[in-house]
């Protein structure tokens, strides 16, 4: 079983179209991988669908980089 | 001041019959059906079960598959045949192109219905959470002339026009016309359509317009002939490249034919019925627009859906239109092999009329095997069999629900 940080590092590169190995944990959607606001919504939504979860809006707006997705899917994944 | 001239200088079309204007016109000369049954879904529980799909067509041909992902396919499919229209013309090849005259005006009928059926779906079984953020960019019409021109650069006018089955035809003549008007140089026009799916296909059932010959596919679009049961749905696009004529000249383009005349009528009639007054009037006020009398047309590319109704209306209004001359016209419906393609259609059959023109040669209306004399339908339907023959003028109907007429005129250049 992969763990957090590679599934969430899959699904930022599938989404947003990118090499997996252009995704770093430091990577930041807009700056780094080229997501505009549209892409950051449907990122989190996919995050959503895999660890089968729901991040309130106001949560999802500061999650701009895959170490704050991580952080955040960490803290709040249903064990 | 004389009227600028327009002439075609690039096409580009995704069909039932082909997903280049090259294989679908060769298909279309050999009289090769694009019907087949629905691999899209599960149609078995609809009373039709056949369509035209587009087979095969890939759109990471054209655009990165991220990109492509965010847009339902109608948009797929505009956006490919743009590209290949603008790409057939060399509009990339041209150093001093002056983008800000150029422009893009590329409608749908339906636009995104299969991610409106599918984030509907989303929706009752997830909440609104569910509803992507690329839904509405996705399934909005005009972004397929949006995409065009954030792909090319394009900074003249940007839209799309919906008239339902009209689609197509109203797009490239009222593009004509902003190239008349002198408000660009170059128009990128047409029409797309990608609804082949449950709610699109169970809606037009729903209406008794579609054949049920789900037996037979091929033999299903059959205009004129005493067997046809209705229409069949195909998708796909054609784009054309229209350019004022001195400045396709002064810069060496290839011209296809010149488009000479676009009218357009409503039947004020009824929302589905047609009537055979309101087609004649578009096709009296196109011929005005070119300048050219009835007896000059030798070839029309035909609306001909394959409905009981519509062809017989069709013919009747060919007769108001064109008076004893209409017995003499090479009449064909390229429906026969690509279905109707709604939005699409006066697209992909406006290039048909083009390269008939073009080519001097009409192609076929296949599967005629018993012409419907006993309802009207009396003319010269060029069955089973493309034909050559001198064509210098010819023209392109297209009729829509709501009782919307379009007819655009080609002459050979």
């Amino acid at each position: 079983m992969e763990n957090i940080e590679q599934r969430v590092k899959k699904i930022v590169a599938e989404q947003l179209g990118v090499n997996e190995a252009e995704v770093k944990t430091e990577s930041s959607f807009v700056d780094d991988l080229g997501a505009d606001s549209l892409d950051t919504v449907e990122l989190v939504m996919a995050l959503e669908e895999e660890f089968e979860c729901e991040i309130p809006d106001e949560e999802a707006e500061k999650i701009t980089t895959v170490q704050q997705a991580i952080n955040y899917v960490s803290a709040h994944l249903s064990k | 001041m004389s009227k600028r001239r327009v002439v075609i200088t690039g096409l580009g079309h995704v069909s039932p019959i082909g997903n280049d204007v090259a294989t679908g016109w060769a298909n279309l000369l050999a009289g090769k059906s694009g019907i087949g049954r629905i691999t899209r879904f599960d149609a078995s529980d609809l009373a039709c079960q056949i369509a035209g799909e587009v087979k095969g067509f890939d759109i990471s041909d054209y655009i990165p598959p991220k990109d492509a992902r965010r847009m339902d396919v109608f948009i797929h499919y505009g956006i490919a045949a743009a590209l290949q229209a603008i790409g057939d013309a060399g509009l990339d090849d041209v150093s001093t192109l002056d983008k800000t005259r150029v422009g893009v005006n590329i409608g749908s009928g339906i636009g995104g219905l299969p991610l409106i059926e599918e984030t509907g779906a989303a929706l009752l079984a997830g909440g609104p959470r569910k509803i992507g953020p690329f839904f509405i960019p996705g399934s909005l019409i005009n972004l397929i002339a949006g995409h065009v021109s954030i792909l090319k650069g394009y900074l003249g006018p940007s839209y799309g026009i919906v008239s339902a089955c009209t689609t197509g035809a109203h797009c490239i003549g009222d593009a004509a016309r902003i190239i008349q008007y002198g408000d660009a140089d170059i128009m990128v026009a047409g029409g797309s359509e990608g609804a082949i799916t449950r709610l699109g296909i169970g809606g037009f059932a729903a209406m008794k317009a579609l054949s049920t010959r789900n037996d037979d596919p091929a033999a299903a679009s059959r205009p004129w002939d005493t067997g046809r049961d209705g229409f069949v749905m195909g998708e796909g696009a054609g784009v054309l490249v229209l350019e004022e004529y001195e400045h396709a000249v002064k810069r060496g383009a290839r011209i296809y034919a010149e488009l000479i005349g676009f009218g357009m009528s409503s039947d004020a009639y009824h929302i589905t019925a047609p009537s055979a007054e309101g087609p004649a009037r578009g096709v009296a006020n196109a011929l005005r627009d070119a300048g050219v009398n009835a007896d000059q047309i030798s070839y029309v590319n035909a609306h001909g859906t394959s409905t009981p109704l519509g062809d017989a209306n069709e013919t009747n209004a060919l007769k108001i239109a064109f008076g004893d001359h209409a017995k003499k016209l090479a009449i064909n419906s390229t429906k026969s092999m690509t279905g109707h393609l709604l939005g699409g259609a006066g697209g992909v059959e406006a290039i048909y009329t083009i390269l008939a023109v073009h080519n001097q040669i009409a192609p076929p209306t296949i599967n005629m095997v018993e012409q419907d004399f006993e309802n009207g339908c009396d003319l010269d339907y060029v069955p089973n069999t493309a034909r050559e023959m001198k064509i210098d003028v010819a023209i392109s109907n297209s009729f829509g629900f709501g009782g919307t007429n379009g007819t655009l005129v080609f002459k050979r250049v």
